[in-house]
Formats: C-alpha cells, sequence, structure tokens
C-alpha cells in the first residue's frame, strides 16, 4: 500500500449561508495523479485553498504528511508551503517580471543560491517545460499556453513533492491541452511528484489520472481508480462523464415547474 | 428609530472597517522593515530602489509645474495686498513661508497622489484579481514584505526630495512676479526669503510630506491588495485609493498644521 501524503477529514466550509464543503474525506497516495472533478462552482477550487492551507477550514481537517495545517502559524505554513507547488487557473505569473524572473523568483527568496546556479536551474526548468530560449521574455508576450507552461516551471522550481493544478486546461484549446496533460504526466513520473488536479475536463481526466474524486454539491459522490470511475453505477457521475443534458444534474427548469414559476 | 442608528452605523463601518485595515497594514510595513529582517527575511533594496525611482520619474515634471505655478499665482494674490500696505517685498517671505510649510508639501501630496498612489493601487489590484498575490503566499513570499515595503519606504523618501523641489520652484514663481512685475530688486527679494524663511518651516514641511508619503503608500497598497471583481475592480479600487488618500491628506494636513500652530514650533 502506497504512503497518504494528503488525508482530508470531514471538512466542512461555509460561505455566507452556502456550505460550499460540506465533509469531504479523501487521501491522496505519494507519487500518484489524482483528480478531483466537479461542475464549475462545486467547490473544486475551494478544496484546493483548504489542500494549500490558503483558507482555514470550518471544521475539519487537513493532514499533510501527518502534519493537520489548519493549526499551523504562518511560519509553520511557510515552511509546509515551499515543499508545494501551484499551477494557477489563470497561470498567476507576476507580470512586471520577465519568464526568467518569475522562474527564479522562489529560488531567490527562499535559497542562499548563487545567481549563476539559480540561472542554470532556471534553464533547467525551462527547459522541462519545452521553453528553452525563452527567459527574456515578459508575460504578457506569452500565449495562454506558453504561460500555464512557465507557471509549470514555476511550480517546479523549488522540487516540491507535491504540485496542486487548478484547471490546467481552463482556456486552451485540445492540442495544446494535451501538450500540458503530457507535461504533467513526464513530471510526476520524471521527479516523482504527487499531483493534484481539479478540472473539469473529461479527456484530461482520463489522460492524467491514477484515481478520481467526483466531487458533487460539497460532497465527494465516490473516489476510485479511473476504471472504476468509468464503469461507475452513479447517474450523476455517468452524466457528467458523457457532458448530458438529461439526467439528475438539472440545469433547465422542467416545463410544468416552469410555468408555475411564472406564474407566482 | 433603531433602523435609523442602524443605518448611521452602516454609513461609519465601512470607513472604520478601513481605517483599521490601514492600520493593520501600517503595522505589518513596520514590523517587515525593522522586525522581520532578523527573525523572518529582508525586504529587497533593489526593489525600494526601483520604487524610488519609479515614484520621482513618475511625478518631477508635474510637481516642477504645479509648484511653479503656484509660486506664481501666490505671488499675484498676496501682492494684491500687500503692495496697498507698502510692503511689497514681504511677497517674498509669504511665498517662500507659505511654500514651504503648507503648499509645498500638500500640492506635492495631490500630485503624488494622482500619479504614483493610482499606478500603486492599479498595479497591486491587477495583481490580486489575476491571482498573483494568491501566487505569491503560495510561494511563501509574504505580499506586504514583498511588495508593500519597498513601496512604502520608496514614496517615504521621495516625498521630501519632491517637496524640497516644490518648495524651490514655488520661490522661483514667486521671484518671476517679484523681480518682472513688482520691480523687487533681486538681492531684496532674496535677502527677504532667507531672513525671514527659519529652518523649523523646512522641517515642518517636510515632516508633513513624510506622513503624507506614508498615507498614499499605505492607502494604494490597502486598496489594491483587498480589490475585487476583475477588471471593473481594479477600475473602482484605483478611483477609492485617491479620493481616500486626497481625503486623508487634507485631515492630516489640519491635524500636523494645528499641531504646530499650538505648539508654536
Ligand atoms: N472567498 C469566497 N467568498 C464567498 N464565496 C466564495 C468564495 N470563494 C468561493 N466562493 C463560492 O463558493 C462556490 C465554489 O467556488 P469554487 O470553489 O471557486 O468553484 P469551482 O472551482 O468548482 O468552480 C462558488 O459558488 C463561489 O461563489
Ligand atoms: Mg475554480
Amino acid at each position: 500500500m502506497a504512503k497518504t501524503v494528503i488525508k482530508v477529514e470531514n471538512l466542512i466550509k461555509t460561505f455566507g449561508n452556502r456550505r460550499v464543503l460540506d465533509g469531504i474525506n479523501l487521501e491522496v497516495y505519494e507519487g500518484e495523479t489524482f483528480v478531483i472533478m466537479g461542475g464549475s462552482g462545486c467547490g473544486k477550487s475551494t478544496l484546493l485553498r483548504h489542500l494549500i492551507g490558503a483558507i482555514k477550514p470550518d471544521s475539519g481537517e487537513v493532514r499533510i504528511k501527518d502534519k493537520d495545517i489548519t493549526q499551523l502559524d504562518t511560519h509553520g505554513m511557510d515552511e509546509i508551503k515551499k515543499r508545494f507547488g501551484m499551477l494557477f487557473q489563470s497561470s498567476a505569473l507576476l507580470d512586471s517580471l520577465s519568464v526568467e524572473e518569475n522562474v527564479s523568483l522562489p529560488l531567490k527568496e527562499h535559497t542562499k543560491l548563487a545567481p549563476d546556479i539559480i540561472k542554470i536551474m532556471v534553464k533547467m526548468k525551462l527547459g522541462l517545460v519545452g521553453l528553452r530560449g525563452f527567459e527574456n521574455h515578459m508575460p504578457s508576450e506569452l500565449s495562454g499556453g506558453m504561460k500555464k507552461r512557465v507557471g509549470l516551471a514555476r511550480a517546479i522550481a523549488m522540487d516540491p513533492d507535491i504540485v496542486f493544478y487548478d484547471e490546467p486546461s481552463a482556456g486552451l484549446d485540445p492540442v495544446v491541452t494535451a501538450v500540458i496533460d503530457k507535461l504533467m504526466i513526464d513530471l510526476s513520473k520524471k521527479l516523482l511528484i504527487t499531483s493534484v488536479v481539479v478540472t473539469h475536463d473529461m479527456n484530461s481526466v482520463f489522460r492524467i489520472a491514477d484515481r478520481i474524486a467526483m466531487l458533487h454539491k460539497g460532497k465527494i459522490l465516490q473516489i476510485g481508480t479511473k476504471e472504476e470511475i468509468k464503469n461507475s453505477t452513479n447517474p450523476i457521475v455517468q452524466q457528467f462523464i458523457a457532458g448530458d443534458v438529461e439526467g439528475p444534474i438539472q440545469f433547465l427548469t422542467k416545463g410544468d415547474d416552469y410555468l408555475e414559476h411564472l406564474t407566482q | 428609530m433603531i433602523s435609523f442608528i442602524e443605518q448611521i452605523g452602516a454609513f461609519f463601518r465601512r470607513p472604520f472597517e478601513k481605517a483599521l485595515g490601514e492600520l493593520r497594514l501600517f503595522l505589518q510595513v513596520i514590523y517587515w522593515i525593522f522586525v522581520g529582517p532578523f527573525v523572518r527575511k529582508p525586504f529587497s533594496w533593489r526593489s525600494t530602489a526601483n520604487q524610488m525611482a519609479f515614484s520621482g520619474v513618475h511625478s518631477v515634471i508635474i510637481v516642477f509645474f504645479v509648484a511653479l505655478f503656484t509660486g506664481i499665482v501666490l505671488a499675484m494674490q498676496s501682492a494684491y495686498q500687500l503692495v496697498q500696505f507698502g510692503v511689497k517685498s514681504l511677497v517674498a517671505t509669504l511665498v517662500a513661508v507659505s511654500m514651504a510649510r503648507e503648499l509645498g508639501p500638500v500640492f506635492t501630496a495631490l500630485v503624488v497622489a494622482g500619479r504614483v498612489g493610482s499606478a500603486i493601487t492599479a498595479e497591486i489590484s491587477s495583481m490580486k484579481v489575476n491571482e498573483q498575490i494568491e501566487a505569491l503566499d503560495t510561494m511563501a513570499i509574504n505580499p506586504v514584505r514583498f511588495l508593500a515595503v519597498p513601496r512604502f519606504l520608496g514614496l517615504l523618501v521621495m516625498m521630501p526630495c519632491l517637496t524640497i523641489l516644490a518648495d524651490v520652484m514655488g520661490m522661483l514663481g514667486g521671484f518671476i512676479i517679484g523681480y518682472f512685475s513688482l520691480k523687487i530688486n533681486p538681492g531684496l527679494y532674496m535677502n527677504m526669503t532667507v531672513k525671514f524663511l527659519l529652518l523649523k518651516d523646512i522641517y515642518t514641511g517636510l515632516f508633513k510630506s513624510m506622513i503624507f508619503g506614508v498615507i498614499i503608500a499605505i492607502v494604494g497598497c490597502y486598496e489594491g491588495l483587498n480589490a475585487s471583481g476583475g477588471a471593473e475592480g481594479v477600475g473602482r479600487s484605483t478611483t477609492v485609493s485617491v479620493v481616500s488618500s486626497f481625503i486623508l491628506i487634507i485631515l492630516a494636513d489640519c491635524l500636523l498644521t494645528g499641531i504646530f500652530y499650538f505648539l508654536n514650533i
């Protein structure tokens, strides 16, 4: 049995009077790629923010390597964060810094490495994501897919144990998405990184996932391997995978309700 | 009645919360300047120097002209009355003291709030709505240390420099009117300036300008770090930043002038 790196227990989070996360339980094993999928607005990013300690839950625990990060102070949390990498939905590169400065930022901030060593490390990371020679470009000169790759290079700059991805394929065309997916798989195999990926892109999910959790209305509907989820008997999971309009997930109001709603 | 009180409460709550938030940010900045470098991490001197250059470059031309014309207007306005009393050479004194104590620091602060304060808020708030602040946080880089401290120190140093420029330009403006229009002898004009302009007039003005610099930096960073709501949010927070800075600068000016006046400084 693989070692557990992340363990979430009974996580509950309420915004205003909306319970966005309603008792989440899950475990992520060392070295695997764990995908959290679910519809837009179902709380995927919120769950991810709890995993990286960016927000505190109302109740429940997030244990990273057996340390409950919901109880840590900022200093303790900073030490944990240095072992993380995170790729943001919008890449979140600093606009005022060049590609090289963006990727080297965590190294400059957290290590005492000499500038020329850092330069070499940045070159290596950019090489890994296929962007050799782009050191001096500014983020505004890059396409969405290239920004994502720079973001990825920055995320792995400190050789993290865990990398989190928030919708890595959002806003990218299918080919670029496939490229990013391939990079994610390569990195997790080459650098033995544990990956936690949030997405609603089904093509991506089945390409990259070792295990999948389906999030729906603040709860985990099902957790399982790729095959288990593919063959799931849960109608909601099936509707989500197939992308059907008809099914238990309702967006369009049924005819009679609608008439009632209008005349009320 | 209850709802009336509630409404008043609601009206004052937001500014009050803001003031508290700004105070907290100020304390955090002070922590990262004086304590942080020893127990946590130092801030970047390079980025502080960049911010100084940025604030200076962005405002120097406008401060130059605003102060020059203020001096000219001030000289004409005061000559209008002083000539009637036959003491037109006092124009020099009046312009010098008013510029140094009051108009130099205040006008410089208003220009800098409009140019640099707005730029600070626009930059930080666009970082905020594009997840960049969150990205700094996940990289264990404290946004206050990384973004606010250099801007704070940059303005703290640049404001007095720009104010000295404004003082000099204002006096030059006064001199132009005094020499060409009032036909005051240049030597006499200089004399009247130097003789009655006390050192304390200059340093109270510079002290004011530093306080204004603190206000502009803290308000600018606070509005930026607390922005929300996409591109529209960036515009909104930038406007709010400039308006709040203006109000706080005038309030602080009134308070400081009162203190100096009643303590005879
Ligand atoms: N800081 C917040 N304050 C209030 N509501 C929030 C906050 N963050 C997220 N939400 C709400 O929580 C819900 C889930 O958001 P999110 O986790 O971003 O969804 P997803 O990433 O799955 O699309 C949304 O309805 C959103 O409006
Ligand atoms: Mg999201």
